[in-house]
């Protein structure tokens, strides 16, 4: 039973308020795409064992999306950030690597 | 032979005696007894039988741990199962059965004579049954359910109440013996918020048993006086009776609180479950101690060393009146004592270590036990009670051993730290070869959401084992753990000296060189009839990991979950293997540490409250009219409203008919109504619909698709332009919510800078369907608004006052017929139900449920979401590609239906189906092709998803989705029933009902 930060209304969330959305920043890729990168769009995950960029939503709550740096075999909670955006943010990057010395987001 | 004891029994009120009955016999206890020290009392030994060999079985522990001891509780709506006697506080009037016994406990028809043994090995589950096939199911599963039944489920509704509690604190101490008491003080010191939880009735664990001094005083009194000063603390919460169940991610704990067990049926709550989340959480758990393998270790009257010592000194209660003691570390000694100290003859101590001068020896032989050293019990006799021991050479083969008569045996195998709470949430161990047994390894402790650990361990459950050592360990363990959570203490723990042991020598099997018959006979797990032989067996067939052995064995499976076989079964494997016990690790952990109630999980989620119940605006109309109700997500719609007499299915052909032929009335309030605005409305309504909605004008209507993007179609409904920036969509009943999230999804988190938001409106309307070829003369008697077909064709939607009523009417028809559906504000709703009612009995109106609602719709070919569809079906299968956009560019799942299997024109496709004797097809049916698969079924050519007795048509009328199908108009296929009978039907067009739509606009 994760506790996540939401990052609009503020509070420590408990998991039972929350929706899991698998991974974060994934791609659209729409008409026009290639068989390929549309395999990947719909069907790749990268299911690290590790940091994991994920999508939650407060969906008993604020009702927003928001994403969550977390790794999958600890636990540990790097930060939760809005969904508005491509990429993690510098500062929880930094935190991850604080933490894990030399860790690199997949490409 | 047990008995009550003439004096003793710290816990018991000898003033006090309590009735109750086992196995049919009228028994007395005193109040404080446990079930299992009231029956030991009452001189039963013998209270179960195993599961597999159905072997006696006696009380082996005074707690938890206890694996033989379990009874059917109680009676009708409060019987229970696979209850401890060890757990189960004694009340007036308890009544329990034994579990595995048939007819009796005395004489078990389903015992396995020793020579029947050999025939059901380890894996014999496996390795026995697999030939002939078909016997699986009518000989050996119904013998081996009879055989190895364990409890019987209870037949009638719980009559408790259960309730959960949500608690935070800082810090949750699990535990309350003098570990837990003092990690509770320290804690209560720092200011943090403390809750102390025990699972007994009673405070300070084995301390006052064990006879320890503490500060100078008896552990009694400083339990007493501790207790008192931490009530006295307001940041400290305590509760006994009361379990920690399991630790979990992020510092989230249960905890499992008998609040009425022991005083049923006086209308408390039953059983209370603590959902906690915790800052920092010490487990402060103790140790249990292990058995010894030897011959005939299982015979009722052989117990724990412990175990024996908390019957005679907690309940006045002596298992035996001759009892050997064996044992390979010096705390079976303190037993010897107590058993002295009551009276009670230990005619002698079976000691495998070499040499033992300890204090604790030296002070058995000075009251006159003759104590053995390097010494093994080789057998024991007796059947159904101990009759005596035969003792042999620690180091030998087991070979002619001398007797010795007693009716009891103690033993101690060692002790091992409580470590499951420890090891839920990811906390690793390490082996101590000092006390051979597994601890938690502080510095791989679980981790919670900072990274750093949320879980600690005080006193014995550290691996401390002296009292000194105990307190000591809880106080900095505790003050550590208050600094974590950011109150800072100075540890300082109460005083009191490690006793002087002579150290502990590991016996895994006694003797050390057992020959095979009598390893045959050493239960390590003494519920499931698992023993030395079958953990041999097993390594020696390949099963080296530990979780492997312990499901092939069954080791520690069921109630025990490894309290007291693990150890001895892990060092018994390990051997076998050549290996440490380090290196063949432990099986894992998992919660809860004993059975909790399913009501305790349930809580007050049970009956009219399991969830809850939506309700339109005229929901108690539906309930004063006799519907008949149908679940729809959380709401309960009207399935037909049988009249007196007539049965569901005659209700819905005169719903159908009516409605056809005159006027019908339904309500539509549950359909999803999502209102989308904003600037950029139009550009997101064409990505969420297949069709282009943005050229839709306002105040007209347009049915529309939308699919996920693996194009697959997920909700449909028809969608109205209020204004320019603004539409309301309807979705499907039950896909309100769902289409709302994902309108949400693809808002916040791709198309962020679009300027929409979208609300769910749906219970803020009250939705009419006003339906028959009379609809429109009913709303002009009602009148306010033009409903003519030049003011208000079909397709399109007004806005007015409908007989003084706000309302807007959408020309939109579900069933073919001339129809209106009335939104209103939903606390004008039943207002208007009613006077549609009223003005529409000229009509008879008729109102109608679900049923109806389907079959006109499936007379008219419309597809319904969940039937037509099953989450692989895209538009183009069903002959909806006119709702599809050719001209935009991109919309959800457009994509996806690109993709060379969905453009395919191997997929089957939607038809009509009309059986040739008129009758309807079975749901679900598959039509069969020519040849068969390679899993040599039948090919099959496609399947029906609609089927009804139309009342309209008078035949039955089905949809389908057929390979080729539209291809194939007349073909007959055949589809097989259930029941293997073929039924012929023809291809037609799925629109059986004025295929021109001339009823719906007119």
């Amino acid at each position: 039973m994760l506790i996540l930060h939401c990052p609009y209304c503020g509070i420590e969330c408990d998991e039972t308020e929350l929706a899991p959305g698998g991974e974060a920043h994934l791609t659209r890729h729409g008409p026009g795409a290639s068989d390929a990168e549309f395999e990947a769009y719909l069907f790749e995950r990268a299911n690290p064992k590790g940091v994991h960029f994920e999508r939650w939503r407060h969906a008993n709550g604020c009702g927003k999306w928001f994403l969550a740096a977390r790794s999958t075999t600890t636990l540990e909670v790097f930060g939760t950030y809005e969904a508005q955006t491509t990429e993690p943010p510098a500062e929880i990057v930094e935190k991850i690597r604080a933490r894990i010395p030399g860790w690199e987001a997949r490409p | 032979m047990s008995k009550r004891l003439e004096q003793g029994g710290r816990l018991i009120d000898r003033a006090k005696p309590l009735g109750f009955v086992f196995d049919s016999n009228r028994l007395e206890g005193y109040a404080g007894d446990t079930l299992a020290s009231a029956l030991l009392g009452a001189g039963k030994t013998l209270v179960n039988r195993s599961y597999k060999y159905h072997r006696p079985r006696g009380i082996v522990a005074s707690g938890a741990e206890e694996p033989n001891a379990l009874v059917g509780l109680g009676q009708g709506a409060r019987f229970e199962p696979d209850q401890r006697a060890t757990t189960t506080e004694l009340f007036d009037g308890l009544t329990a059965m034994p579990q595995n016994a048939w007819p009796s406990l005395g004489f078990d028809a389903m015992a396995v004579n020793g020579w029947m043994s050999a025939f059901m090995p380890a894996g014999f589950y496996y390795k026995t049954f697999l030939w002939p096939r078909a016997f699986w199911k009518h000989v050996y599963e119904p013998v081996i359910r009879s055989a190895a039944a364990s409890g019987r489920p209870p037949q009638e509704p719980d009559a408790d109440r259960y309730e959960h509690f949500h608690a935070f604190v800082d810090m949750l101490i699990l535990g309350g013996g003098i570990a837990g008491l003092q990690a509770a003080l320290t804690a209560g010191q720092s200011g943090a918020r403390v809750l102390l939880l025990e699972q007994t009735p009673h405070w300070g664990g084995r301390a006052p048993v064990d006879g320890y001094e503490i500060d100078g005083k008896p552990a009694e009194r400083w339990i007493a006086e501790t207790l008192a000063t931490l009530e006295a603390m307001e940041n400290v919460t305590l509760r006994s009776r009361t379990m920690g169940a399991g630790v979990f991610d992020h510092g989230y704990a249960l905890g499992y609180e008998r609040v009425s067990d022991h005083m049923p049926g006086d209308g408390a709550i039953r059983h209370r479950l603590w959902k906690i989340r915790a800052k920092q959480i010490v487990t402060a758990t103790g140790a249990i101690e292990r058995p010894l393998s030897f011959a005939g270790n299982d015979v009722p009257g052989v117990m724990l060393a412990s175990a024996m010592r908390d019957y005679v000194v907690n309940y006045g209660v002596a298992p035996g009146e001759k009892v050997v003691v064996v044992t390979n570390n010096d705390d079976a000694y303190r037993t010897v004592l107590a058993l002295i100290d009551a009276g009670l003859e230990v005619p002698i101590v079976v000691d495998a270590r070499d040499r033992n001068d300890g204090p604790l020896a030296r002070e058995a032989m000075r009251r006159g036990v003759a104590v053995e050293c390097g010494a093994a019990i080789m057998k024991v006799k007796g059947k159904k009670r101990v009759e005596g021991v035969m003792l042999c050479r620690a180091n030998g083969t087991g070979g002619a051993g001398a007797p010795v008569k007693c009716d009891a045996v103690a033993m101690s195998g060692g002790w091992s730290p409580v470590v499951h709470l420890w090891s839920h949430c990811g906390g690793k161990l390490t082996w101590s070869n000092e006390n051979a047994h597994f601890y938690p390894d502080p510095s791989r402790a679980p981790t919670g959401a900072d990274g750093k650990p949320f879980v600690s361990t005080a006193g014995a459950a550290s691996g401390a084992m002296g009292t000194g050592s105990v307190l000591t360990d809880a106080a900095s363990n505790a003050a550590e753990a208050c600094g974590a959570a950011g109150y800072a203490v100075t540890a300082s723990a109460a005083q009191a000296v490690d006793a002087e042991e002579v150290p502990m020598k590991p016996v895994w099997v006694m003797p050390e060189q057992a020959l095979p018959e009598l390893r045959a006979k050493m239960f390590l797990d003494f519920q499931n009839d698992v023993k030395v032989a079958d953990i041999q067996l097993a390594a020696k067939e390949g099963y080296e990991s530990v979780e492997l052995t312990k499901r092939y064995t069954t080791l520690g499976m069921a109630n025990d979950q490894g309290k007291l076989s693990n150890i001895n079964g892990l060092a018994i494997l390990a051997d076998s293997l050549n290996a440490e016990i380090p290196q063949v690790g432990t099986t894992t952990f998992r919660p809860p540490y004993q059975p909790i109630s399913f009501g305790s999980i349930a809580g007050e989620a049970r009956g009219a409250t399991f969830q809850p119940l939506r309700r339109t605006p005229m929901h108690e109309w539906h309930e004063r009219n006799g519907a008949y109700w149908e679940p729809v997500g959380h709401w309960r719609r009207p399935y037909c409203y049988p009249k007196q007499g007539e049965s569901h299915d005659e209700a819905v052909v005169r719903e159908v008919l009516a409605t056809r032929n005159s006027l019908g009335l339904l309500d539509a309030s549950t359909l999803g109504k999502l209102i989308v605005k904003g600037p950029d409305a139009g550009r997101f309504m064409d990505m969420l619909y297949t069709n282009k909605m943005s050229t839709l004008k306002p105040g007209k209507c347009r049915y529309g698709l939308m699919c996920n993007e693996n194009g697959f179609l997920s909700d449909d409904g028809v969608a109205a332009r209020i204004d320019a920036e603004t539409f309301l969509c309807h979705t499907t009943s039950g896909g309100a919510d769902r289409i709302h999230g994902w309108m949400e999804d693809w808002l916040q988190c791709e198309w962020w800078d679009w300027k929409v938001y979208v609300a769910n409106v749906t219970e803020q309307w009250g939705q009419i369907a006003v339906v028959g070829p009379n609809a429109r003369k009913l709303l002009e008697k009602l009148g306010g608004m033009d409903v003519s077909k030049e003011a208000l064709p079909f397709m399109g939607w007004a806005e007015g006052e409908l007989d003084g009523i706000t309302a807007r009417i959408y020309r939109i028809s579900f069933s073919g017929e001339l129809s209106y559906e009335i939104a209103v504000p939903a606390g004008e709703a039943m207002t208007l139900w009613s006077r549609l009612l009223t003005a529409g009995r000229e009509w008879s109106i008729t109102p109608y449920g679900t049923e109806a609602l389907h079959i006109m719709r499936a007379e008219k070919g419309f597809i319904m979401i969940g039937d037509e569809t099953d989450g692989t079906v895209i538009p183009q299968d069903l002959g909806l590609g006119w709702a599809i956009s050719k001209k935009k560019d991109d919309y959800l799942g457009k994509r996806a239906q690109e993709r060379s299997h969905m453009t395919s024109p191997e997929r089957w496709k939607l038809v009509g189906l009309e059986t040739l004797d008129g009758s309807a097809l079975p749901d679900g049916a598959y039509a069969v092709g020519e040849g068969v698969n390679a899993n040599g079924q039948r090919n099959t050519i496609g399947r029906v998803t609609s089927t009804y007795m139309s009342p309209t048509l008078g035949k039955g009328i089905a949809m389908g989705l057929v390979h080729h199908g539209p291809d194939r108009m007349g073909e007959v296929l055949r589809f097989v029933a259930t029941d293997e009978s073929v039924i012929e039907a023809k291809i037609v067009s799925p629109v059986f009902y004025d295929p021109d739509g001339e009823k719906q606009d007119v």
